[in-house]
């Protein structure tokens, strides 16, 4: 579960989030979409900790985000881009991975055979495809039984088998009772997994609810459609 | 209390070799590392088959050394942190302290590039035998050296960490070197020209803000030929014994790798990845 309130951010001359409030509820999918240059990306790294915001507060399951790395472990997450140290494999790169999370007793690897990537795990990961890192890197969100997982983007780069495999799998997991964050481009996604939806311009929250009212609010029958009716609103407005 | 904090330390640590230990292993297979340590394999073995054990090998392979570790440190170092950008984001996602996580990267870096360069000199002198000739010369050239690659990746991390564009950054490292490595040379040569002695306690603060020069004088002071002391070094010499001038010469090194780290450290806490 997060909780934003009031959160700014500003790089420089360009004030990237303007105050921002919502709430992804433990349990459910919350997608997050807007236009380029949104502040979608700040946003989730705002909540990871990458990026220090400039006012407001974050919290994550309940703790406040100030500095202190213990909340990390119960989060998992995949950038939208891998780039991984050249020279390691995949293993290598994932046994890294487990040993900076000493307290989990077991790693959950089930995504390496269900995307099929065991026998590319020994590789040097600079040899690896474009996909095949993208897989690699999913797995290592689904590592270690996170209660939240933030996954930027993550079908982009994988083909049509491995985003179902993905998607099945965060499915199953929400079931489980774990929350996600998802950022994507690709509107049909979203409708297939998100309950409820972020829409963020220029900085300030556009609009915040489930996927039904986001349809109902616009009149639209499709997500996709709906979404492009905010935007055009919010370029009006 | 005590046991609690020991543990944490632990903990802290283990959490630092958990980040270096990989970090080695993708350096040590990297093409440049070998390329690295086969260069100063055949520099030292190449001056000792032309030059015996020497102290004038030794002299020579010192100029060789302090020329080539402060810039392949200063290079590899600044594009080595640019390189693992995005991966430094996916470290950060993880519970981990952003103090751990700088200085696995850091000693994930100057561990290889230290060894490479102590192995690529001592393998060629224990062939040789000839380790016994000038032992202390050798220890000194191998711990300055050792120095200066602890030195320059921290100032590489201090400039890849302050300006966001690699070239920019790239182009810094370049000129911190020029300036340290040559125009220093330059300038100290001009002064010394136009001076009488009373400039020499300025020559002195000079050496002192320079690493390279200062592993260069405390080679120097292993050998004890004014002639071949530089500039600079005849003045340390003057003023210092060589045991005195042994613990200036490590205490001013020490701040040469301990500020830049720290400055380093402090651009990397602050900063919005």
């Amino acid at each position: 579960m997060i909780q934003i309130s009031g959160l700014k951010k500003r790089f420089g001359k360009l004030e990237v989030l303007k105050g921002i409030d919502a709430t992804a509820v433990a349990g459910r999918i919350t997608g997050i979409v807007g236009p380029n240059a949104a502040g979608k990306t700040t946003l989730i790294k705002s909540v990871l900790g990458l990026t220090r915001p400039d006012a407001g507060e974050i919290r994550v399951n309940g703790t406040r985000v100030n500095g202190d790395e213990s909340y990390r472990r119960y989060i998992g997450y995949m950038p939208q881009m891998a780039r991984f140290p050249s020279n390691l494999t995949g293993l290598e790169l994932l046994a890294m991975l487990r040993d900076l999370r000493p307290d989990v007793a077991r790693a959950d690897d089930d995504l390496v055979d269900a995307l099929s990537v065991a026998p590319e795990m020994g590789k040097k990961l600079s040899d690896l495809s474009g996909g095949t890192k993208q897989k690699i890197n999913a797995i290592a969100a689904f590592l270690f039984n996170p209660s939240l997982i933030i996954l930027d983007e993550p079908t982009a780069g994988l083909d049509p088998r491995s985003s179902s495999i993905l998607k099945d799998r965060i499915l199953t997991d929400r079931g489980k009772g774990r929350t996600f964050v998802i950022t994507s481009h690709i509107m049909s996604e979203l409708e297939e997994l998100a309950d409820d939806l972020i829409f963020l311009s220029e900085g300030r929250i556009g609009f915040a609810g489930s996927i039904h009212e986001i349809k109902k609010l616009t009149c639209q029958a499709n997500l996709e459609r709906a979404v492009a009716e905010l935007m055009l609103r919010s370029e009006a407005a | 209390m005590t046991a609690i904090s020991a543990n944490a330390g632990a903990d802290r640590l283990g959490g630092v070799w958990n980040v270096a230990k990989p970090q080695i292993r993708n350096v040590v297979r990297s093409r440049w590392l070998v390329c690295y340590l086969a260069f100063f394999l055949i520099a030292t073995e190449g001056l000792l088959r032309f030059n015996g054990g020497d102290p004038k090998t030794l002299l020579s392979l010192g100029n060789v050394v302090l020329f080539i570790v402060p810039l392949v440190t200063l290079v590899y170092g600044t594009v080595y942190l640019y390189n693992s950008r995005e991966f430094i984001e996916l470290l950060l996602a993880q519970p981990l302290k952003r103090g751990t996580l700088f200085t696995g990267l850091y000693l994930g870096l100057v561990i290889p590039l230290a060894a490479s360069l102590v192995g690529g000199v001592t393998i060629p002198f224990i062939y040789h035998g000839v380790v016994d000739g000038q032992p202390l010369a050798l220890v000194t050239l191998l711990t300055g050296a050792a120095a200066l690659t602890a030195a320059f990746t921290g100032i590489a991390f201090c400039v890849a960490l302050r300006f966001e564009d690699r070239l920019t950054g790239l182009g810094v490292g370049l000129a911190i070197w020029l300036l340290l490595a040559l125009v220093y040379d330059g300038v100290m040569l001009f002064v010394i020209a136009a001076s009488d002695s009373t400039m020499e306690t300025a020559l002195l603060a000079a050496s002192l803000a320079n690493p390279i020069d200062l592993v260069r004088i405390a080679l120097l002071l292993q050998f004890d030929v004014a002639a071949l002391m530089g500039y600079t070094g005849a003045v340390f010499n003057r003023f210092f014994s060589a045991a005195t001038g042994g613990v200036v010469i490590a205490m001013a090194l020490a701040a040469w790798i301990a500020i830049p780290l720290a400055g380093g450290f402090v651009a990397f806490n602050r900063r919005d990845f």
